[in-house]
């Protein structure tokens, strides 16, 4: 790399400095460093999702089921946006790869083009993200949370291509909604110091009424079987087990509460592609300064494009991030 | 720099670019041929990969592995770590592989213990 310093007359004195056993300058290997510690930390994080997997390895979400939603369409499309999100963040990272290439070249109009089209590629990404999470928050079918906190999840058998198939139903095509005669906590009710957020939409005894009028409502808990399947209960079993163990109606995900299956799941998954969209937000911001940079000339006067390298370096290590992300939420 | 320094081939020099461009291209094409088969894989989930296998079904196995193939031609083209003294990339790879392999098999062991002590330990979370 002739990027770096050129010789000195220090050269062969070993204890002197001046030496480069590594044939990186130190900003390089500052952001090796760097790399090196948060991949660590991301590995910290995807270790912690993994011991709390194999902690409820029978019981886990499946994601197949959980991300099914292409903005603009409508059904049932597992992994396809997320598919589509990995392609944005590795062709954000050949540009930026082109971006650095063309800086070896000093091709300043080159390297300005190709920095542009990084960060446009990592604003679709957020904003993918961002989607992301709006649809996990909103939640599709609705769920009821038992006293032990499972989930007990509604369906029905219906016949597919001459295949008995279980069909999820949305608990609000359904439930049977009743005056209900308790009233959200708050101060301007005369309750002082006492604040919740506002009561579901839906109570577990109105739930209860929807599947008593449906005769063929049956409940789907969270166990996999030997297919890796969820279990579906048989009609009184369900209606049993709604009647003694349901507390709660569960519509979308947050930090409490999970209409897909363990609330750690939705934890892990607001934690994890939370840090992973910062570091993505920060990487966008930085591309952002080295692109005005790069506008300004700053580096066609340093007579070297290194710090593109340097945040490319970056950049690559936060798609290499997700490629590990996409494959431990989302496939396996 | 040049575009001569460089290393051009890639799977131990079966295929060998031209310029650097091209490496760049060709890497491309490599990541996403290895997305899409894992996504293929992911929605069809044929039979036969779903026996399991030293603890996982042989299916999440694939992915493991692909998702590592990636990672190397990331760290390996992307990040210029082929071109890189063996010094910096061995200090880089080795450390984190050893550190994040001691992680991983300390939480997954644990995990799988927790596990066990709610499934045979008169433990009860099913209601």
């Amino acid at each position: 790399m002739n990027t770096t310093v050129a010789t000195t007359d220090t050269e062969g004195k070993t204890w002197e400095g001046g030496n480069q056993p590594l044939k990186a300058s130190y900003g390089k290997m500052m952001m090796w460093f760097f790399i090196v510690s948060d991949a660590l930390t991301f590995s910290g994080f995807l270790a912690a999702y993994g011991f709390s997997r194999f902690k409820f390895i029978d019981a886990w979400p499946i994601a197949d089921e959980v991300f099914t939603h292409v903005p603009f369409f409508h059904g049932n499309y597992p992994m396809i946006y997320v598919a589509f999100m990995t392609f944005i963040l590795i062709m954000s990272s050949v540009t930026m790869v082109l971006a650095v290439d063309a800086g070896h070249h000093m091709n300043k109009k080159k390297v300005t083009w190709y920095m542009f089209l990084t960060i446009i590629g990592g604003l679709i990404f957020v904003g993918s993200q961002a989607w992301e999470w709006a649809t996990f928050i909103k939640g599709d079918y609705g769920a009821v949370q038992t006293k032990g906190g499972n989930i007990l999840q509604f369906g029905e058998y219906a016949t597919v291509d001459g295949e008995q198939k279980f069909k999820r139903l949305s608990i609000t095509d359904f439930a049977v909604a009743s005056p209900t005669e308790r009233e959200q906590h708050s101060r301007d009710v005369g309750l002082w110091f006492v604040e919740e957020a506002s009561l579901p939409a839906y109570q577990v005894g109105d739930i209860v009424k929807g599947m008593e009028a449906n005769p063929n409502i049956l409940v789907r808990t969270q166990i996999l079987n030997e297919e890796g399947e969820k279990t579906v209960l048989s009609r009184e079993e369900s209606l049993q087990q709604i009647k003694e163990n349901g507390r709660l109606v569960v519509q979308g995900a947050n930090l409490t509460v999970n209409e897909y299956g363990s609330p750690l799941f939705a934890d892990f998954f607001f934690f994890i592609t939370g840090f992973h969209g910062f570091h993505v937000f920060s990487g966008v911001v930085i591309n952002i300064i080295i692109f005005f940079n790069v506008i300004l000339g700053t580096y066609e006067r340093r007579k070297n494009y290194e710090m593109v390298e340097k945040v490319g370096l970056y950049w690559h290590f936060v798609d290499l991030v997700w490629v590990f992300v996409f494959t431990f939420f989302y496939l396996v | 720099m040049a575009a001569d320094a460089h290393k051009l081939e890639i799977f131990r020099g079966l295929i060998k670019f031209k310029s650097n461009t091209q490496k760049i291209w060709g890497v491309l094409i490599l990541l996403s041929i290895i997305t899409a088969i894992e996504v293929v894989l992911g929605i069809y989930k044929p039979e036969s990969t779903m026996k399991s296998f030293f603890g996982m079904k042989i299916l999440n196995w694939i992915f493991i592995i692909l998702t590592l193939v990636k990672a190397y031609y990331i760290t390996w083209d992307f990040m210029h770590m082929r071109d890189e003294t063996a010094g910096l990339r061995r200090a880089v790879v080795w450390t984190a592989v050893f550190l994040i392999c001691y992680l991983i098999f300390i939480l997954l062991q644990e995990g799988g213990y927790v596990f066990d002590v709610y499934k045979d330990g008169f433990i009860k979370r099913d209601f």
